[in-house]
């Protein structure tokens, strides 16, 4: 029987690390949420509203390399050496991106809030669509999600929803009230595409109960949102849809101006909807527990959220509080990058050398590998985020690149690598089986044992 | 997704993996036998929603033009003439000589059976599971190609090959199959793999999909190979030069066509970027782009083989009949399929057009779908494989009508 504190740091956490006492129980868990936030006072990343300035810093060079090159004129070398320089420190800043969310993961003691944060991350999924703006999404991570996790749900659907690098995602920026002034005289219209991603990803579910009239609707309420670098979000009632708008039987605003605050009461209620609480309580219980969860545990968890008017707290609280959470099988497969942060930690390599790693290395390393074993950096094919099944993750071609990551990596991360006779009791304690222990013995050389045990199923489930 | 992969990259991988002439048994164990058919088949997936609206624009409709006023394009001016009523969008334009040398075919109007709540994820899932919407979603495990292979005799796992990084859920299932990303390598020992093989011997997902990618990774070792590759690369470079080589080379393409001069006779793998919300005539440009490197790639790589080769790209629905507030379109219904290959009869646009009056819509937004896009599926692999109709509409796609033979293949 495995020990529910090997369970707790397996599968809540990022494993366990050497000299780190691992959480016994839930209440440590649930311990590691309340308090200052200081993996992010530890490792900071550049606020977004500084991106915002770098992002129009990197438009003037882009518009000083190129305007010159309209101009039929030879290209002015300065400036377009000047581009050429902006868009690498650009792409090594962004690819850093990875070794600092890596590097919180490997510091956090306990782990479970950095993994609350990686999930509702991914739920509420952004990405960047252009180079100038490649810093949006690590920022917005930090802005939005990080201080909401323990929150109401609702809070937090407003500030992922709200937030301009969402609005930009999901082309919320391109959508105007069809009969608002703005629209008629600039002859655009509705974009649905937030509406229909915040019913059916971010709350009800595509399973819940709205009907492509809500989805029209609710776009239609969603109009003067918008954000530009030059102005910032902005609330625009000249580009909202004039007049009240019903979503799921209820309605929201009147014939007066336009005012935010309608959209946020609708969020609100959205988050507050019974079909969301389901979902919410789902899709938690099968990223933490399995893919194809007990039921009972599902429900103890809505239970909760509905009876706290979605108090995520609550919710992470019944799921640690139900058995099935606790079940001694690993059902859930480490995404890559939660299989990276897991070695990182198991090798004790120091979170500051992750965050000052060069640049070459961080891309050799953590970068590439990331793209080969299928979850390129903060590049999710659609708003839907990453997969959860097994599946998706342990192909042939996934599979290879983790154990070639797990064979060659280490030795080029921590110049010291521990013994893995001792490794494989550390990282994986009762967890480990007979079979694993004997093939850490039986390795020819050291990073051959390492590789082994960070490639075996039980370091690679939780 | 589509990544930029170097050159060498590539070469690496489909010249060491793609020109082996050993068969090998994968995770089915079955020794080496003979592919059961000499014809191929390549399903690809447009994740997105493709606007067939805009790729196969329906000129000749009088309705049309009004629709869609603000793409850049333009709603018909730069299509190319295809039959009088239909156009092709010009980033296509590459493919013209197919469609001319009747090789290229699509079909208009065609769906899956999923209807109204326009999700992607849900759309796709329906499409690759290849059921109805009558079945709940969990209880959908496996892909309709895969359940095809289930159905035939003397499969091998090469028979049938995913490529790519994302999973292909369209062979999810019991019958196996191999997959393989073209940009990953493996090398490992001999003392590695017998200890990796026993690691994982006790958990059959690890263990299936490492004895795969080990055995693959063995052909990479292959010192013959090496030298296969430099000898392939250095012609490569030659034919860099002639202008039959496409103008950027896909590397999941290429190296699909590598296995399927092989012993593959079924490759399936996906291209996204179709969800054209904002700013179309650019991103459907650049995703058209895409898939016609993709098909390009395809031909040359199967050289005398594409005569025997059917493609067929489809998408999980199609999008809004109007252009929305914001020079795209939004998730709709009715869209479009394309079916390209030495062994297509093409050069027609195929389906019954359901016109672009408002009435004639689905829900007075969508192109009204007139077809299922699985029974022309189903057409062309009873027509490649000779599967007799029954077991498809039983089996492959259950509780299917196929309906009559639009006579997709030569």
């Amino acid at each position: 029987m495995i020990s529910s504190a090997t369970i707790a740091a397996i599968r809540f956490g990022f494993g366990r690390a050497p000299g780190v006492e691992p959480p016994q129980d839930a209440a440590a868990l649930l311990a590691d949420l309340a308090g200052d936030d200081r993996m992010a006072g530890r490792f900071p990343v550049t606020r977004f509203d500084e991106t915002v300035a770098e992002a129009q810093a990197y438009l003037a060079a882009q518009r000083a390399a190129r305007g010159v090159k309209a101009s039929g004129k030879a290209p002015d070398p300065a400036a377009v050496a000047a581009l050429k320089l902006a868009k690498r420190q650009l792409g090594e800043r962004y690819q850093g991106g990875a070794a600092l969310t890596l590097a919180r993961a490997v510091a956090a003691p306990v782990g479970f809030r950095e993994r609350l944060v990686w999930f509702w991350a991914d739920h509420f999924t952004v990405r960047s669509k252009t180079t100038a703006q490649m810093m949006g999404p690590l920022a917005y991570v930090d802005d939005a999600i990080r201080p909401r996790i323990s929150g109401k749900f609702g809070d937090l659907l407003v500030a992922a929803a709200l937030h301009p690098v969402m609005l930009v995602y999901l082309d919320q920026i391109g959508s105007f009230g069809p009969n608002s002034p703005f629209a008629l005289r600039q002859n655009r219209g509705l974009n649905e595409n937030l509406a229909r991603e915040i019913l059916e990803l971010h709350s009800m579910g595509v399973d819940g109960s709205y009907s492509q009239d809500d989805v029209r609707s609710f776009a239609n309420l969603l109009t003067g949102l918008t954000f530009s670098l030059a102005t910032g979000f902005q609330f625009s009632p000249r580009m909202s849809e004039p007049g009240a708008e019903v979503v799921l039987g209820k309605s929201y605003g009147s014939d007066g101006p336009a005012k935010l605050e309608d959209v946020v009461a609708a969020l609100h209620d959205i988050a507050l909807h019974p079909d969301t609480a389901h979902h919410i309580a789902h899709k938690l219980a099968v990223h933490f527990v399995a893919d194809a969860p007990d039921p009972g545990l599902v429900s103890a968890m809505e239970t909760a959220y509905s009876g706290t008017g979605g108090d995520l707290a609550a919710v992470y609280a019944a799921m640690l509080d139900h058995p099935a959470a606790w079940e001694p099988v690993f059902h859930k497969v480490r995404q890559p990058m939660d299989f990276m942060a897991t070695a990182l930690r198991a090798l004790a390599v120091p979170p500051h050398r992750l965050v000052n790693l060069p640049a070459k290395l961080v891309q050799a390393h953590l970068v590439v590998p990331l793209q080969l074993m299928g979850q390129p950096f903060q590049q999710p094919t659609g708003p839907n985020g990453w997969p959860e099944e097994a599946e998706a993750w342990i192909t042939p071609a996934g599979l290879a690149a983790r154990i070639q990551w797990a064979l060659t990596a280490p030795s080029r991360l921590e110049a010291e690598l521990p013994d893995p006779r001792t490794m494989v009791t550390e990282a994986l304690a009762d967890a480990a089986s007979p079979d694993l222990v004997l093939a850490a013995e039986r390795a020819e050389s050291i990073p051959e044992g390492i590789g082994i045990i960070l490639a075996s199923p039980e370091f690679n489930r939780r | 997704m589509a990544q930029a992969l170097s050159r060498r990259l590539f070469l690496k991988g489909s010249a060491l993996i793609g020109c082996s002439a050993a068969a090998h048994p994968l995770m089915s164990g079955i020794t080496l036998a003979s592919a059961p058919w000499d014809r191929r088949l390549v399903v690809i997936i447009l994740r997105g929603a493709m606007d067939g609206l805009d790729v196969v624009r329906p000129i000749g409709d009088p309705g049309f033009a009004a629709l869609r006023p603000g793409f850049a394009d333009g709603a018909a001016g730069d299509g190319l003439p295809l039959d009088g009523y239909y156009a092709l969008h010009p980033a296509l334009a590459g493919l013209k000589p197919w469609w001319d040398s009747g090789e290229l075919a699509f079909i208009h109007a065609v769906s899956t059976p999923y209807r109204d709540k326009r999700s992607h994820f849900d759309g796709q899932d329906l499409l690759e599971a290849g059921t109805g919407f009558d079945l709940p979603q969990v209880a959908v495990q496996d892909g309709w190609l895969n359940r095809m292979l289930q159905s035939v005799p003397g499969m091998q796992a090469e028979t049938a090959f995913a490529l790519g990084r994302d999973e292909m859920k369209v062979l999810r299932g019991d019958a196996a199959f191999t997959q393989w990303s073209p940009a990953n390598s493996l090398s490992l020992t001999p003392q590695s793999r017998l200890l990796l093989e026993r690691v994982y011997h006790e958990d059959a997902l690890f263990r299936d999909a490492a004895l795969s990618a080990m055995d693959l990774a063995e052909k990479l070792a292959d010192p013959a190979e090496m030298a296969e590759m430099a000898a392939m690369e250095a012609g490569m470079k030659a034919d860099m030069a002639s202008a039959a080589i496409p103008a950027r080379i896909d590397p999941v393409a290429a190296f699909a066509a590598a296995r399927l001069n092989e012993e593959t006779r079924i490759a399936a793998f996906s291209i996204a970027g179709w969800d054209t919300h904002r700013d179309q005539a650019t991103g459907l440009r650049r995703a058209l782009t895409g898939l016609q490197n993709t098909l390009l790639t395809l031909k040359d790589g199967l050289g005398a083989n594409w005569g025997n080769t059917a493609v067929v790209a489809m998408t999980e629905f199609g999008r809004t009949a109007r252009q929305n507030g914001s020079n795209g379109t939004d998730h709709g219904t009715g869209g479009l399929m394309l079916v390209a290959g030495g062994a297509v009869k093409g050069g027609r646009v195929l389906g019954q057009w359901p016109g672009l009056a408002e009435a004639d819509l689905y829900a007075r937004r969508d192109l009204m779908p007139t077809s299922d896009v699985r029974a022309h599926a189903a057409w062309v692999m009873r027509g490649m494989f000779g599967l007799n109709a029954g077991l498809i509409e039983q089996t492959v796609f259950p509780g299917l009508d196929m309906g009559s033979d639009l006579g997709l293949l030569l």
